[in-house]
């Protein structure tokens, strides 16, 4: 490879990234900010993250995020699982089109018609609207986020495996829980990690379907964001990053002791 | 007993999902679609139901007289709702265009660096995304404002003596969607690059075709797969955008997200929501399909 195209690599990387990141970490600088001008700096000070953690309305609305997160992240974890195993195993049912229309449209669905149409579902059924609606609108649309990640593991996965198990007399359920799920665990956590950050960050679904009552913390952001930029916002946007941000180095770690645990594993299998 | 159980389940595993998505993300359209034929009422919900289905066949049938496509020719009248629609595909098109020449060099990049650093790379371009949508929209505001960190920066090294007027106005819209929807964009365009057979191009260099040459008749045909993906996975979401076009567009901004939030939150009118809605799914049910089939044969190959 000639020397002009890696610079021009090279380039193209470290401007890519300044562009994704430059914005963030700004906005992570001025939350600690003295002033109250945003974009103007005047001295390292937490006072906008002591003044968040006494109002009222932004820790009701992150307790209400983390409910609705949590619950949510979980039940479509279970149902995007099942999803991406018929979308795999049964290659072949009554209507499998559909359901694969069904699994990829909500990917690239406008959050707004999305929105509406389940809002307007809850109004026909006659559902009051608040807390529960929104989790069954961040179980829908996340589902399928998690069915697609733990496809593209299922599509590698080894089939003889599974095999092997039920010629061994193991029946299928168990075959699923003693061989299948840990195989594809870490598809399955990401994917509920997906789904965990997706619910976190919705603004437009949860808008549409939530009640009086429960207001989330995009929400909560929103709504003070039309009314001007503070550096509290920019306090809570902050710790909302540092939460996902955590959660994400957790997460990478632990694959990685159990990448290296494997290897040890397989190693150890290998002398004896 | 056992046999009984295994194929109960099997059954359960596609049903259960199945029967999920026909309640809430399917039925739901069907919904909207009778809304937008309703006519406006001044009630709680604010409109009158089309059909009831606890009054039998015959007022079903009955009832198919009332249908009143009112709201649809309310739309056509206005030439607001026309124009909205007109300038959404036209942002979202151009923002796909940008955000196809800001992601190859990136994606190009990614995939020609070693491959021990790909991974981090790779998590790079992902960590962004896990970060709020809202948020990453609402970094832009204090950068771009008129006495933001841009026009200051710029000020400060001489290149403009007065700010500039970027927030609320088109430019700041594309801006937004580029920073967005980018790691949409790179990855899938990434990933074709990967897996692409590198030789092919040292070939066509050995045999005196010049780099430039070379990626036009080379690397670019082999990753149009995953352009064309990342291209679908940019453009159909942005036509519906509502965050980007209210935070950082103008009220000359027009976009048909913004125009079915406010129908809805503003005018409270959900019937003609509802015909805003049914007309914006019309108009990207080719897209849609397109990008599933796309997905599809992606899937089959990878078999």
């Amino acid at each position: 490879m000639n020397t002009t195209w890696s610079r021009f690599n090279i380039a193209s990387l470290v401007l890519g990234f300044a562009f994704l990141y430059l914005p963030i970490v700004l906005l992570v600088v001025f939350s600690f900010n003295e002033s109250r001008l945003v974009t103007v700096w005047a001295g390292f000070s937490t006072k906008w993250y002591v003044s968040l953690f006494h109002n009222q309305s932004f820790i009701d609305a992150a307790w209400v995020t983390i409910r609705v997160g949590l619950v949510s992240a979980t039940v479509a974890t279970i149902l995007g699982t099942l999803g991406a195993l018929a979308m795999t195993r049964y290659t072949r049912f009554r209507g499998r089109l559909l359901f694969s229309a069904m699994i990829y449209a909500p990917l690239v669905m406008p959050e707004v018609i999305t929105g509406l149409s389940m809002l307007l579902l809850f109004v026909a059924l006659g559902f009051d609207r608040g807390l529960w609606t929104m989790i069954l609108a961040h179980i829908t649309f996340s589902m399928c986020f998690v069915a697609v990640v733990v496809q593209s593991r299922l599509v590698t996965f080894d089939r003889s495996l599974e095999e092997a198990a039920m010629d061994l007399g193991a029946t299928p359920v168990t075959t699923f829980f003693k061989v299948t799920l840990p195989v594809i665990l870490p598809a399955v956590v990401s994917g509920w990690m997906l789904a965990f950050t997706l619910s976190l960050d919705d603004l437009v679904i949860s808008s549409f379907t939530s009640g009086p009552g429960a207001t989330t913390l995009p929400m909560r952001i929103y709504s003070q964001v039309r009314l001007g930029v503070t550096p509290e916002i920019n306090a809570a946007c902050t710790m909302l990053i540092a939460i996902v941000t955590v959660g994400v180095i957790i997460a990478s770690i632990a694959n990685k002791r159990r990448e290296v645990q494997k290897a040890r594993d397989e190693q150890a299998a290998a002398r004896n | 007993m056992e046999k009984l159980i295994s194929s109960v389940a099997s059954r359960l595993v596609i049903l259960v999902p199945y029967l999920w998505l026909l309640t809430f993300f399917l039925i739901p359209f069907f919904i909207v679609f009778k809304i937008s034929l309703s006519e406006v009422a001044m009630s709680i919900p604010p409109y009158t139901p089309v059909f009831d289905l606890s009054a039998g066949w015959a007022a079903f049938k009955a009832s198919f007289a009332q249908f009143s496509w009112d709201n649809y020719i309310w739309l056509t009248q206005d030439p607001l709702y026309f124009k909205a629609y007109l300038s959404s595909l036209l942002i979202a098109g151009v923002s796909t265009v940008l955000t196809l020449i800001v992601g190859y060099p990136i994606a190009y990049g990614m995939a020609r660096a070693p491959a021990t650093v790909r991974p981090t790379l790779l998590m790079l371009v992902i960590l962004p995304f896990w970060t709020s949508f809202l948020i990453r929209v609402y970094a832009w505001i204090g950068i771009l404002k008129p006495e933001g960190l841009l026009n200051q920066f710029l000020m400060w090294a001489h290149v403009i003596n007065t700010p500039l007027t970027i927030l609320n106005t088109n430019t700041a819209v594309f801006i937004g969607i580029v920073y967005s929807y980018l790691p949409f964009l790179v990855l899938p365009i990434y990933s074709a690059l990967e897996k692409m057979d590198y030789s092919l191009v040292e070939a066509a260099e050995d045999l005196g075709c010049p780099p430039i040459a070379a990626f036009w008749k080379i690397t670019f045909p082999l990753s149009l797969p995953g352009v064309v993906a990342g291209c679908f996975l940019v453009f159909i979401p942005a036509v519906g955008e509502f965050v980007i076009p209210d935070l950082l567009g103008g009220s000359q901004t027009l976009m048909i997200g913004k125009t079915l939030w406010n129908e809805f939150f503003s005018n409270r009118d959900w019937a003609v929501s509802s015909a805003v809605a049914v007309i914006l799914l019309l108009l990207l049910v080719v897209p849609i399909v397109l990008f599933q089939r796309a997905e599809a044969r992606a899937q089959e190959s990878e078999k």
